[in-house]
């Protein structure tokens, strides 16, 4: 019976390996600085998280459909740019729909590329990526974009206001996931994604879509990506062109982290949001121990490594299985 | 006989969390010898071979190759002591030479690591010639057929001193024709001294070419048998302890109304002018060779592919399919040929995978009715006596047969016009094999038109009413299940003219 603990120990390991790092993570920071499980800063974490975290709820889709979106950085630029600039001259009322709408046809477009011309989704998104950082810079012809009276505007409710206390950015995160996560595990579209993800010609030979599902995944991306556009325009009511620049890997990586597998077909919503929450816990962490900035940059590729391996040693039972 | 067998096992046990595997398996593999190794599914015989092939290590129990006993750390070991396995799934480079294929990782060098292109395709032809295969060392793997490609990894055998080949399920996607082949090959192998496991469900087969059978159930050894001594009555007994039924189809009931109508079908150069129809009440069995243009009217059917020419008539109207959505709108179901890549979501749960065409229609407000999903799983789990502990199982731990209840069950649950089932009982053990033929009669029975596509011929006259024989993408002949024999169903499908037979 020995051998039999032994496999349960691992099998817990290798199955919440991430859990259990991160709460390594969490009593090391804290140990070193006790100001980490304050309340101020626990609160700080979720709110500069909530821009992320709206982006990854959407990527989540994407993924579990077993395809990537890169381009949600770039998308995220652009729609920031757009609604700032469009405020002045329309007014935020016709501004953020017209936004939504821009950011949704960028959306639509890399759903056709992915979905109904089945072209890789890593090649269409990284191109995109590039494609819309131009897009962006030629509509804003280079230069920053600010809102010009920042007094007489409720544009800025969105990333500054608070609503009983909380702040409205971590209220909009709550609500997208609670609709999400709801949409993902309740019905019959959400379903659907698991399916096309997880077996895409079974999926197809049950009589699903494929390609209408996939470009419905990209959509919801896209509206993420708009949203968090909005809360970071409405926070800073000024913006660099290159905004949402890296964002891309930052969501992969709490993607991940929440346990979708590249592969398509697994993950969920809530695990998404932990995901998202780990990845911000550990970045406010490293900066209270007085590392720069910077370091975040090979943080958060140190995590995305750490993190397909735990999953593949999960599936694998082994954390060492070299190729042959 | 007093030659010492060429692998001998003795008392072997492999426990698992919970399970016990491999319990006190025993028997020997005499050189020259064709040993069969039967069982359902679960009874034992992949972790038989795991054992054997140095994937695991026994917890009791020995091994001996001649008089030695001798351990498989791993599969470097195993393959090193000469057992060689032939794989159901083949593992081979597609992009290289039927050479390179064969002597991958000890390909002949000349100086500086250069690649003595030379020796290794004479070495290879040399091989080649003795399997007696008609294409050359220089061959792209990827552009021969299945069959060709497991006379490669046959080939690859030869290339150690092998003293035990493994074969699992070797036959499982070749037909009729490169059988003869593979039979020869074993029988070359056989005079050369070298033992052989012989792994397949199909009794035809066990009783063309092994000199000796051993059964596992559950884990269990329940002894060896002569091949010749016995028949395929005895060794089902002993591998389910019943009968399995594979007498002809004499069921007789009331045809209903024509379902299917299809007129003319052709679809480019895969099957050309194909018409027949199908009434409710009916069995119509589709035989013919792997290649005679089956599958791909399944698919036509299903609106995986669009005819070149031709109408299909459900009801007396004619319907147009452009994709499976349309088909399973208008009540036509594929069961398909690939479960665990067509036919299953093995990630999903039971349940899931079960309602899935139908998640559109069970709708409590905006969310899917789950209630009503697990109503639908626990009828036709019931139904179909589907085993599993629970709807929230993923179907990939299931076993084979019940896996395939899975799908049967998805369409039943849709009440379809029309149910289309390929190769129904592909790498399904004995007993769910006849439970599957059972319901197959007894859903025509009820009013369904069933369209069988099966290459196994004891299936296609067991449950059919109607036998569909093609050749070659055309129909040769439609018979009744009176008018059937197994020798002008064999001309049939090969094209050869009744009363011209050799």
């Amino acid at each position: 019976m020995a051998t039999l603990t032994k496999q349960r120990i691992g099998s817990v390991l290798a199955k919440q390996g991430i859990l259990i790092a991160f709460a390594v993570f969490m009593i090391a920071f804290t140990i070193a600085n006790p100001k980490f499980l304050s309340v101020d800063n626990l609160f700080s974490v979720v709110r500069s998280s909530a821009i992320l975290g709206v982006m990854a709820l959407g990527v989540t889709f994407v993924v579990i459909s077993g395809n990537l979106d890169l381009s949600v950085g770039s998308m995220m630029s652009f729609s920031t740019i757009v609604v700032l600039d469009l405020h002045d001259k329309i007014g935020p009322l016709l501004a953020i729909p017209a936004m939504f709408a821009m950011t949704l046809g960028l959306g639509a477009f890399i759903g056709f590329l992915v979905g109904y011309l089945r072209l890789n989704s890593l090649i269409v998104t990284l191109g995109m990526l590039s494609a819309i950082h131009g897009l962006t810079l030629t509509y804003s012809g280079g230069q920053n974009m600010d809102i010009a009276d920042k007094e007489g505007t409720w544009f800025s409710a969105f990333g500054q206001g608070t609503a009983l206390g909380v702040p409205v950015p971590i209220l909009i995160f709550i609500a997208v996931a609670v609709f999400l996560g709801a949409v993902l595990s309740k019905t019959a579209f959400g379903r659907k994604v698991y399916a096309v993800g997880g077996n895409g010609t079974a999926a197809t030979f049950s009589g699903i879509r494929r390609a209408r599902t996939v470009f419905t995944c990209y959509l919801i991306s896209a509206a993420c990506v708009a949203t968090a556009g909005l809360i970071q325009a409405s926070r800073s009511m000024g913006s660099q062109n290159t905004v949402g620049q890296g964002l891309e890997l930052e969501v992969l990586a709490a993607v991940i982290l929440g346990g979708a597998s590249l592969l398509g077909g697994s993950g969920t919503i809530f695990k998404a949001v932990i995901g998202v929450l780990i990845l911000g816990f550990i970045q406010n962490g490293l900066l209270l121990l007085g590392l720069q900035f910077y370091v975040q940059f090979v943080v958060t590729w140190v995590i995305i490594i750490l993190a397909v391996w735990l999953d593949i040693a999960a599936k694998r039972g082994k954390l060492w299985s070299p190729i042959a | 006989m007093t030659t010492a067998p060429v692998l001998h096992l003795d008392n072997i046990v492999k426990t698992f969390p919970g399970v016990r595997a491999l319990d006190g398996v025993s028997f020997s593999v005499l050189p020259g010898e064709v040993h069969a190794l039967m069982g359902e599914n679960g009874a034992g015989k992949s972790t038989l071979m795991k054992v054997l092939g140095g994937i695991y290590q026994p917890d009791g129990g020995d091994i001996y190759m001649g008089d030695t006993k001798v351990t498989m750390s791993g599969p470097l070991e195993a393959k090193a002591m000469g057992i060689v396995f032939i794989h159901q799934e083949l593992s081979l480079a597609e992009e290289l030479s039927v050479a390179e294929n064969i002597y991958l990782g000890e390909l002949p060098r000349k100086s500086f690591g250069r690649v003595d292109w030379a020796t290794l395709t004479a070495q290879t032809n040399a091989i080649l010639k003795k399997l007696n295969v008609g294409f050359d060392a220089k061959t792209r793997v990827g552009d021969l057929s299945i069959a060709n490609q497991q006379m490669v990894e046959i080939a690859r055998a030869l290339t150690v001193d092998a003293k035990a080949v493994i074969f699992d399920e070797p036959t499982a996607s070749l037909t009729d024709a490169e059988k003869v082949v593979l039979f020869d090959v074993i029988a070359d192998l056989k005079a050369d001294g070298v033992g052989i496991i012989y792994i397949s469900h199909r009794m035809e087969e066990i009783f063309k070419i092994t000199d000796r059978i051993s059964i596992l159930r559950d884990g269990q050894y329940q002894g060896t048998v002569v091949t010749a001594e016995t028949n395929e009555e005895a060794v089902t007994q002993m591998m389910i302890g019943r009968k399995l039924d594979l007498s002809r189809n004499a069921a007789h009931h009331d045809l209903g109304a024509v379902a299917l109508e299809v007129r003319g079908l052709s679809c480019g150069a895969l099957y050309q002018d194909v018409s027949f129809e199908v009434r409710r009440g009916e069995v119509v069995g589709f035989y013919g060779l792997v290649g005679a243009g089956r599958t791909e009217i399944a698919e036509t059917l299903f609106g995986l592919r669009d005819p070149s020419a031709g109408q299909i008539l459900l009801d007396g109207e004619e319907v147009r399919l452009h994709s499976p959505a349309d088909a399973i709108a208008l009540g036509i179901s594929l069961v398909p040929e690939d479960r665990k890549g067509q036919g299953l979501i093995l990630g999903m749960n039971c349940r899931d995978n079960m309602t899935l065409p139908q998640v559109d229609d069970l709708k409590a407000g905006p969310f899917v009715a789950e209630g009503a999903e697990i109503a639908i799983f626990d009828q036709y789990r019931d139904r179909l006596d589907i085993r599993t502990p629970s709807w929230k199982q993923r179907v990939g731990n299931l076993s084979g047969g019940n896996q395939q209840k899975i799908v049967i069950g998805k369409w039943l649950s849709m009440h379809p016009n029309v149910l289309i089932v390929d190769e129904p009982t592909r790498g399904i053990d004995v007993g769910s094999k006849s439970e599957i033929h059972k319901l197959l009669r007894e859903l025509a029975a009820q009013g369904y038109a069933v369209i069988v596509i099966s290459s196994e011929m004891p299936e296609v006259l067991h449950v059919s009413d109607r036998i569909v024989a093609m050749y070659s993408g055309r129909i040769t002949r439609t018979f009744t299940s009176d008018e059937v024999t197994e020798d002008n169903l064999i001309q049939a499908i090969s094209g050869i003219k009744p009363g011209h037979a050799a």
